[in-house]
């Protein structure tokens, strides 16, 4: 660690952590809800448990951007965090709103909860994604510009590297684009067209330029591949993300009112979205094979490949098999697009955020060489079982959606209606279930990594050491922490 | 990478590229928003169908089920379900819909349930509009059959 200021990153990191916990926990009780149709019910209701998944997602990925955010611009713009004292004040205020929003899905039904948010002065509640009530919104969107404001600042009056101003238009993207999710008209087709410009434009827009520099940052820093080099492949990325995905978007405005002409731009567009995942591949093999050093933290180094290989498989990969006009108009709204989602948003958007974890959080804890072995081989193990059981659910759900398309949607006549094809589905689901309590276990695992070995830590390194004198006492010894690169 | 293609070269393509279909997709979708009226009916939308969208909005139905193919996966697709049940006839669907959503939750033993909402009968008259009006959007012919 470079600047004492990055040092902010940490309770970001910690958080969303425990925010990923919740979404889990609430995963599993969706899954058995699939299952048990009347689990839980009437506490808490399939729809209630769902908006908590998801919604936990979203808001630990943010923190996690945000922590990533944080910690990288300092050191990348070779100067301090513009204002720590923001920083702090950003992340109790956000944290404060996430959970006083959650407890809300899980304490009042939903319809009082709009009520009592006032929805009807701006009503936006009740999208998918988007159920917040209209305050939380107004209250990220202030978060958003304090953090936008500060991590702005520190880019302007230091160094301006590729990957800093790559992030930074990526952060900026995420605001604006977030602004569309204050229009709801009465007219459900411009609602919808819209909305995709918050949800498709996030995820295959200015998502992947956050997700691209991070992994930029955390390859430089693992393998001391020269900056050139790692620019350039950044660029072409983020380029093709740009050009594949802006008009890919026409994948999603195939069935909701927009004229034909879609169906040809948004199959051809986004045919050619998975080129820059593949090209994340690519990248990220090539410059772990050029590395001029073998960094201490191996595991980091397995993170940012893991993320280039599982973002390709879920948003290339099975983003592909339903994308086609042709074939999307079967699938679509299938748990097909279920598999997509889990594995594209776990592959590219979770994985990332563990990955920066992995990284930067054994530097903060004065680890500049990674964790102890045990953690390490630790935190591998939960690296695999939690990919592997994702892949897990992502093939169940993949042949449920198949089943459910044969049964459901392909007969001309005599299909079965929806609940009786659920009904034929719930042996796959059970499989389902079951990767996702190996998933859990992953977690569990992850978390741990954490706690083991600090004995030996201590023994290495001085704990709450400055990380500047750590990093100079192994260049001594012919290693490196990556900070001064 | 070669030593042809330089970063100057790359990070043009990527200013360059952004940028103009940034622009292309705006101009689509001015040419979208120009042709919606035909497709989505907006003649249609009254006060009813407004109230209906924010009941729909303001109990979350799309938490459980799809609406035009996006939302949950849970329950069945509802943009059609007017044809379903309707058989064209917008009244004996807004009684279909009365007794429905009075029913609510159906009693059987692990079967996937649905919520009592507790709307008044003019607030469920408003749903059977918004939904009718949306079963009538020119969506490409989607779904596939008359299940969603
Ligand atoms: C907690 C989940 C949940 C929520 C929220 C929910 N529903 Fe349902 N809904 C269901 C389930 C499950 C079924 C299928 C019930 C069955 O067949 O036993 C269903 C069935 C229906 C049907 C009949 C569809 C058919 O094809 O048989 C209609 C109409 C309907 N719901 C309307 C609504 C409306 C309107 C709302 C919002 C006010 C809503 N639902 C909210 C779970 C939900
Ligand atoms: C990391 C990037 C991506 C993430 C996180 C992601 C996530 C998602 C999610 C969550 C949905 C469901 C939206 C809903 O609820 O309605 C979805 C839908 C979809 N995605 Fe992606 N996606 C990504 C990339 C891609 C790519 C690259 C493609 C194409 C090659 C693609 C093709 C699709 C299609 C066609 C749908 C619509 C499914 C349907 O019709 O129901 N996605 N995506
Ligand atoms: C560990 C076990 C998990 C289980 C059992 C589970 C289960 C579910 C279920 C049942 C749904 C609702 C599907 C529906 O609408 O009918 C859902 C939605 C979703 N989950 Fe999970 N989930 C798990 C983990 C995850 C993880 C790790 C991620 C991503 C990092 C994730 C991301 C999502 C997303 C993006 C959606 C919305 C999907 C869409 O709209 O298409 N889930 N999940
Ligand atoms: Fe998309």
């Amino acid at each position: 660690m470079k600047f004492e200021s990055q040092r902010v990153a940490k309770p970001y990191f910690i958080f969303a952590l425990m925010l990923f916990v919740g979404q889990i926990l609430f995963g599993l009780i969706l899954g058995l809800q699939y299952i048990v149709g009347d689990f839980l019910f009437p506490y808490i209701p399939f729809n209630v448990a769902r908006m908590v998944h998801t919604n936990l997602l979203i808001v630990w990925l943010l923190f996690g951007f945000m922590g990533a955010s944080y910690y990288l611009v300092p050191e990348e713009s070779d100067t301090e965090l513009h204002s720590p004292w923001l920083a702090k004040a950003t992340f109790w205020v956000f944290a404060a709103a996430g959970v006083a929003t959650i407890l809300g899905y899980l304490l009042v039904p939903y319809g009082e909860l709009a009520e009592l948010t006032m929805n009807h002065l701006l009503p936006t509640m009740g999208r998918e994604f988007l159920e917040q009530p209209t305050i939380t919104k107004i209250g990220i969107v202030i978060v958003c510009l304090a953090f936008i404001y500060n991590i702005g600042m520190t880019v302007l009056k230091g160094r301006k590297t590729v990957i800093n101003m790559v992030l930074i238009t990526g952060l900026v993207g995420l605001a604006v684009f977030f602004l569309f999710s204050f229009y709801n008209p009465a007219n459900l087709v411009l609602d919808k067209f819209f909305w995709w410009w918050v949800v498709h434009l996030w995820v295959e827009g200015v998502w992947e330029l956050i997700l691209g520099a991070i992994l930029a940052f955390v390859l430089i820093k693992v393998t001391g591949v020269d900056r050139e080099v790692i620019e350039k492949w950044l660029y072409v990325i983020i380029a093709l993300a740009l050009i594949s995905g802006l008009i890919g978007m026409g994948h999603h405005y195939f069935w909701i009112g927009p004229g034909p002409y879609w169906l040809w731009l948004g199959s051809i567009f986004s045919a050619l979205e998975p080129v820059p995942f593949f090209m994340m591949v690519l990248f990220a093999f090539r410059v772990v094979s050029q590395r001029r050093h073998q960094h201490g933290n191996r595991v980091a180094t397995l993170w940012a490949l893991g993320t280039a290989v599982m973002a390709f498989l879920g948003a290339g990969v099975w983003g592909f098999i339903h994308t086609l006009a042709p074939v999307n108009y079967y699938t679509h709204g299938s748990q097909i697009t279920a598999a997509h989602g889990h594995l594209a948003f776990f592959g590219a958007y979770a994985m990332i955020v563990m990955c920066i974890i992995s990284y930067a959080m054994p530097i903060m804890r004065g680890r500049p060489q990674g964790n102890p072995a045990v953690a390490q081989k630790l935190e591998t193990f939960a690296f695999w079982t939690m990919c592997i059981s994702m892949l897990g659910i992502t093939l169940a759900l993949t042949v449920a959606g198949a089943w459910q398309v044969a049964l459901q949607r392909l007969p001309e006549s005599g299909a079965l209606s929806f609940m009786n094809t659920q009904a034929k589905l719930i042996p796959v689901f059970w499989v389902r279930e079951a990767f996702g309590l190996v998933f859990a276990t992953g977690l569990v695992a992850y978390l741990a990594s954490f706690f083991v070995g600090q004995k030996a830590a201590v023994n290495t390194y001085v704990v709450e050491t400055h990380a500047t004198e750590a990093a100079g006492e192994f260049k001594a010894q012919g290693a490196c922490c990556g900070s001064c690169k | 990478m070669s030593e042809i293609f330089t970063k100057g070269m790359a990070r043009n393509i990527y200013y360059g590229g952004g940028f103009f279909f940034l622009l292309l997709l705006v101009g689509l979708t001015l040419d979208t928003l120009r042709e919606l009226p035909q497709r989505d009916h907006r003649e249609n939308i009254t006060e009813s169908v407004a109230r209906g969208k924010a009941v729909w909005e303001e109990n979350n139905c799309i938490g459980c089920h799809s609406l035009m193919g996006e939302g949950a996966y849970f329950a069945p697709e509802l943009a059609n379900v007017y044809d379903r049940y309707g058989n064209g006839n917008e009244a004996a669907f807004a009684q279909f819909m009365q007794s429905w959503m009075a029913m609510q939750p159906l009693p059987t033993e692990g079967r996937r349930k649905m919520p009592q909402f507790h709307l008044s009968k003019e607030q469920v008259d408003d749903l059977s509009a918004f939904l009718i009006w949306t079963s009538r959007i020119n969506d490409n012919d989607w779904p596939p059959n008359r299940e969603g």
